[in-house]
């Protein structure tokens, strides 16, 4: 398939990096061209730079043949914003968002959005560690 | 009526004491801590502290209740978000937001976030009044009536040219406003004698242009 990553940080570079590993075809999106380095000077994906707001950008990185959309730059609205251009406006089936506010992450997920929220991820894990401590080792402590 | 503003700003500022003068009940919502506290002086507990994309700094401006939500911040990305959580999270009925960059306005209308205001725009619309470099000029879009009111200037020999507005043909789904001749406007009747040179306002559902160019602007 071929999937749009925007936002080239630590997240979206190593997505990309992964689905090229699995064979599929990746373009990234980033408004910084010093992104273009995180993904290694063998990634075979064309790199966008700009801002994912505009669709001549969104456009020139090939949204309109896209099968699948990842929007993972660092700020939670303008994620959630491409998101549903991505779906309503191109139509994208497989549109997979990251949202690092809970709250946000939970409303957009009710109206059909996947969202990815690592706050979220790293709470769970955490109660979920120290619940585990706290019936065995922690007893009575 | 309970307004909640959120972006204090100038813009969001002003709109403020307007609501205040008019004897409604506002709190503004301003992300910045420098802002906040020249907010806070003027506004004292109306000025309320928090990144107004977060639900939870919504719900203590009290959003659950507000009449109106105005998103007027200076990113486009978070007066989209504040107006979709505002209508389907708190239910606020009416939701008015500033866009920011002209290009991204099909993004709120995609996003159903609406009405929106955009300053560039509405200079450009004031420029096309004020200095016409067409014959057809949008001067307001009513976006939720679906519809617009433009202006079209009548050109010499046109039908229009030397008619009353009640001979005139109109297309259906347009109807003559005003006339605007040697700087005096006056509000159109059926009577009222078209010549060249005139600058006409009508308002329209889209699409009717090439009819009304067909009318006004073709010999």
């Amino acid at each position: 398939m071929f999937v749009v990553v925007v936002g080239c940080g630590r997240v979206g570079a190593q997505v990309a990096r992964d689905l090229v590993e699995d064979g599929h075809d990746v373009n990234v999106i980033d408004q910084n061209a010093e992104a273009l380095q995180r993904l290694g000077s063998d990634f075979p994906g064309e790199f966008v730079q700009g801002v994912a707001l505009e669709t001549t950008v969104l456009e020139a990185a090939g949204i309109e043949r896209a099968d699948a959309f990842v929007a993972a730059t660092n700020g939670d609205n303008t994620n959630l914003v491409i998101a549903q251009i991505a779906r309503d406006r191109y139509l994208i089936d497989c549109v997979i968002v990251r949202v690092l506010d809970p709250a946000r992450a939970k409303f957009y997920e009710e109206k059909g959005l996947v969202t990815v929220c690592p706050t979220r991820t790293a709470i769970d894990r955490m109660s979920q560690a120290l619940r585990a401590f706290a019936t065995t080792d922690g007893e009575g402590a | 009526m309970y307004a909640v503003i959120v972006g204090g700003g100038k813009v969001g500022a002003n709109v403020g004491r307007a609501l205040l003068r008019m004897g409604h009940e506002v709190s503004i919502v301003e992300a910045r801590s420098q802002r906040f506290a020249t907010l806070e002086s003027e506004f004292e507990h109306m000025a309320r502290y928090g990144d107004g994309t977060e639900i939870f700094v919504l719900e203590a401006a009290g959003m659950g209740r507000a009449d109106v939500c105005i998103a007027v911040t200076g990113d486009d990305e978070d007066n989209i978000i504040i107006g979709q959580v505002a209508r389907d999270h708190f239910g606020v009925e009416n939701v008015v937001a500033r866009v920011n960059d002209p290009r991204n306005q099909e993004h709120f209308d995609l996003l159903g976030v609406a009405p929106t205001v955009c300053a560039t725009e509405s200079i450009l619309s004031l420029i096309e009044h004020e200095v016409p470099q067409h014959s057809l000029v949008h001067l307001f879009s009513l976006r939720r009536e679906n519809l617009e009111i433009i202006e079209i200037q009548v050109v010499a020999e046109s039908r229009a040219d030397g008619s009353t507005v009640a001979e005139l043909e109109m297309p259906p789904g347009t109807l003559v406003i005003s006339v605007l001749r040697n700087r005096v406007g006056r509000v159109a009747t059926p009577s009222t004698v078209l010549g060249a040179g005139d600058q006409v306002v009508a308002i329209a559902e889209p699409g009717q242009e090439s009819a009304l160019m067909e009318l006004f602007a073709s010999e």
